[in-house]
């Protein structure tokens, strides 16, 4: 059920969830006294929406085999079963919806799931096996108006997000497993595990299957019967884990858990008993703080990508500083540096009586080499300049600029990114490859000996007066900004063809380039529509689109 | 006593007398004999600012200036940050200029005093081998933070100073550029068949800081950004490459 509510969670067109959420408690006397277990379960329940779409299931290889992982309830109202080959549930239903199964998807959805619940419920939680969460409820639930009113909210809330729960109570996490996935009771008095348990299987004591197949055939069935056994012909038997199951379900033996640790935000701050009003008593704690700050990240393994500076003024009015970084750092210098360069942007007011630093968004930052090579320079970090003009013109004001294989002079540049220009180094070829033969440079980026205008306008500009000779000869004079200029020597035409392989717009359409210079020695690049014979290729209307130096 | 030595150093120590730090100054030159011997540093000094401008008003006279600085830049080494107002600039030339792609960074400003802002921070940051902006108002204050930014550093800072008026001259005003160019297009080298050949320039050294100020005629930058003198300038016979490019 599990994967299956978060593939239908994750559709963009969200159906309502088609499973009811069920809540089961239980609890018991436990290995430690008062400790109280609820227990969440993805399950399988009647559909809401009974008719309305088609059976889901998703396909896992398993071997050679490509069977069912998880069905919806439709589908296993049909009849189709995890671990069914997948071909025979296609020859049974007609339009079957498969979805490829992902595991490490629907464990991180749950680890999402557990800190999510961890910040609601209770702050001990773990996850057990692929679709259940172990939540350590001792002294929680008064806060939520006892310990059913707590379940009932859950459960709710879960279902809002389009998740079935089962849901118990129960003074040990065994006890808890047992009565989500085979009891009917929702919660388990304090102590009372041993009757909620004793109807219940032997298989909702977490053993192995072959195990419980052996104690079938033994005659025992229930958890009940089990118990009654005398323990050491049961470890004789079947070795410790059976028993140790057992009383860990009963509260005679402990279960400690392995708790999901929700990440703590890293944020470090400064109080002040008279508040400060002045740029340079921030800036002082400025320097204070921002050390402190990257011992954190450092401590995290973390470097800081956003940050943020919090001035609480004492009329309770925020003053924000953020500041970005192009590459993660926490290099105290560089934060400070940004951050004391912004001071100006906070108005103190009637005073600020406390200062917060906030990593907003930090990424992993391990150690780095210097260098690749021993024998060549390094090249300059250019991150912290980038950052200082960042702050001060904005990220989005400042590129590089990448080569597109394209003949049509506006579209053979593109805008990149400041930082990480893509290297142009192809991939390391194999050992065997023939291409390693070729001890040519890499080819230049656009042609280096077609002349290129220093300056390209961004709108080719029409020029008037032309006076030129069909079908291909440059042109004698034209106006250009009100100023006529008398064509001396001319190179041309270079002819450039719409990219008709892209846009069914260009099909016909061509330009013919020409590098024109006049008596004063100015040179421009002018272009004229069509080809000078065809109609379809253009109007014969001349441009000018670039300057040369 | 006429010992070059002795006289090597006494120029040195008035040198620094001048501009404050007894040291050598490193400088990037043209490889041009007749224009290095002209400049006071035997090339344009890596650790100051340098102002550009067009002869006149037209576009080709602003790119002819920009592209002699993009040669000087493609001759410099490590990143370049180039400052813009408009995004009009043509990586394609500017890479036939000598300027890799992958060298290059821009940064767009929204008026004079912004640039002229990103210009000093690019050049206190010492990483990059050429800072470059283009600007039409600059006053004595601003050319002198970005000179004085640039000292102590292996940074050339290139100032295009644009045309703020119909019928003004860019260079007039007063500034702490330690030289002032003058850049304007001149009819390309001649060629035996039709077309354009190798574009021209006629620079026009307005100010130096201990040099005078002279004009030159030169071929434009080729793709390593190096200019060149005109055959029949140079007063030599051409050699035989360049005898080799008209034949081509």
């Amino acid at each position: 059920m599990w994967p299956i509510e978060r593939l239908r969670r994750a559709e963009p067109t969200v159906a309502p969830p088609e499973a009811g959420a069920a809540v089961t408690v239980h609890r018991n006397g436990g290995w430690r006294p008062g400790a109280r277990w609820a227990r969440e379960t993805a399950s399988q329940l009647v559909p809401i929406r009974e008719g309305a779409g088609t059976a889901l299931v998703t396909s896992i290889r398993n071997g050679n085999r490509i069977e069912i992982a998880a069905t919806c309830p439709r589908a296993r109202a049909i009849g189709l079963t995890p671990g069914m080959a997948l071909s025979m549930a296609r020859a049974q239903v007609r339009g079957l919806d498969i979805r490829p199964a992902d595991p490490e998807g629907d464990m991180a959805a749950l680890h999402g799931l557990a800190i999510a619940c961890a910040r609601y419920i209770s702050p001990i939680i773990a996850i057990e096996g692929a679709d259940t969460l172990f939540l350590e409820t001792t002294g929680v639930d008064h806060l939520f108006g006892g310990e059913a009113a707590m379940a009932r909210r859950l459960a709710r809330r879960l279902a809002r997000f389009g998740y079935t729960a089962h849901i118990a109570i129960a003074d040990t996490p065994g006890a808890a497993w047992a009565l989500t996935r085979h009891g009917a009771v929702a919660l388990c008095p304090p102590g009372a595990q041993a009757e909620a348990l004793a109807p219940l299987p032997i298989e909702a004591l977490r053993i192995e299957p072959a195990h419980a197949e052996l104690l079938h055939r033994l005659g025992i069935d229930r958890i009940g019967q089990l118990a009654a056994i005398p323990r050491a012909p049961l470890v004789r038997r079947f070795g410790a884990g059976l028993a140790k199951r057992l009383l860990q379900a009963l509260g005679d033996l402990p279960e400690p858990l392995d708790p999901v640790l929700p990440q703590a935000p890293i944020a470090v701050a400064q109080r002040f008993a008279e508040p400060i009003a002045t740029p340079e008593a921030i800036a002082h704690w400025l320097g204070a703080l921002v050390p402190q700050l990257a011992a954190a990240l450092e401590a995290e393994g973390l470097g800081a990508s956003r940050v943020e500076l919090v001035a609480a003024r004492i009329d309770g009015v925020p003053q924000r500083i953020r500041i970005g970084l192009a590459r993660p750092s926490r290099d105290p210098a560089h934060l400070l540096r940004l951050l004391t360069r912004r001071i100006e942007h906070v108005e103190p007011g009637y005073g600020i009586d406390a200062l917060t630093l906030h990593v907003r968004r930090a990424e992993p930052l391990g150690p780095e080499p210097f260098v690749e090579r021993l024998d060549e320079e390094a090249a300059p970090d250019l991150a912290p300049l980038v950052d200082t003009l960042a702050t001060r013109i904005g990220l989005d004001r400042m590129w590089r600029t990448r080569p597109v294989e394209s003949d049509v002079p506006e579209r053979a540049v593109a805008r990149a990114p400041v930082l990480d220009p893509p290297a142009r180094t192809s991939q390391r070829l194999k050992a065997g490859d023939v291409r390693q033969l070729d001890r040519n440079a890499p080819l230049p980026p656009w042609h280096p000996l077609w002349p290129k205008p220093a300056r390209l306008l961004a709108r080719p500009e029409r020029v008037d007066h032309v006076m030129a000779e069909l079908p291909d000869h440059a042109p004698r004079r034209f106006t250009w900004r009100g100023r006529a200029h008398r064509i001396v020597r001319a190179d041309g035409p270079e002819r450039i063809h719409g990219e008709w392989w892209k846009r069914d717009a260009e099909r016909d359409s061509i330009r013919d380039y020409f590098r024109v210079e006049d008596e004063e020695g100015r040179r421009y690049w002018l272009f004229r529509r069509g080809d000078g014979e065809r109609a379809v290729t253009g109007d014969l209307s001349w441009y000018l689109h670039g300057v040369f130096g | 006593m006429a010992d070059p030595a002795v006289l090597k150093q006494l120029r040195e120590t008035l040198n620094s007398l001048e501009t404050g730090a007894f040291r050598r100054r490193p400088s990037l030159p043209f490889g041009i004999e007749g224009l290095d011997a002209r400049l006071a540093h035997g090339g344009l000094r890596l650790d100051a600012l340098h102002e550009v401008a067009g002869a006149g008003e037209d576009m080709a006279d602003d790119c002819a200036a920009t592209l002699f600085m993009a040669g000087i830049a493609a001759r410099a080494w490590g990143p370049i940050l180039w400052v813009v107002r408009r995004r009009d600039l043509f990586a394609p030339g500017l890479s036939q200029a000598g300027i890799d792609p992958k060298r290059l960074l821009y940064a767009e400003a929204q008026d004079d005093a912004e640039l002229l802002a990103v210009m000093e921070e690019g050049l206190r940051h010492r990483g990059l081998g050429a800072v470059i902006g283009e600007v039409k108002r600059a006053d004595m204050t601003a050319t002198r933070r970005l000179q004085l930014a640039a000292e102590g550093g292996r940074t050339i800072a290139l100032l295009q100073r644009r045309h703020a008026r119909a019928g003004s001259d860019p260079l007039s005003p007063p500034s702490a550029a330690v030289t002032r160019w003058r850049i304007a297009p001149a009819p390309s080298a001649p060629l035996p068949v039709e077309g354009v050949g190798r574009a021209r320039w006629r620079l026009d050294l307005v100010r130096q800081k201990g040099g005078d100020s002279f004009t030159i005629e030169v071929e434009a930058c080729d793709e390593t950004g190096r200019c060149a003198l005109p055959a029949d300038v140079a007063d030599r016979t051409a050699t035989a490459g360049r005898a080799n490019r008209r034949a081509a």
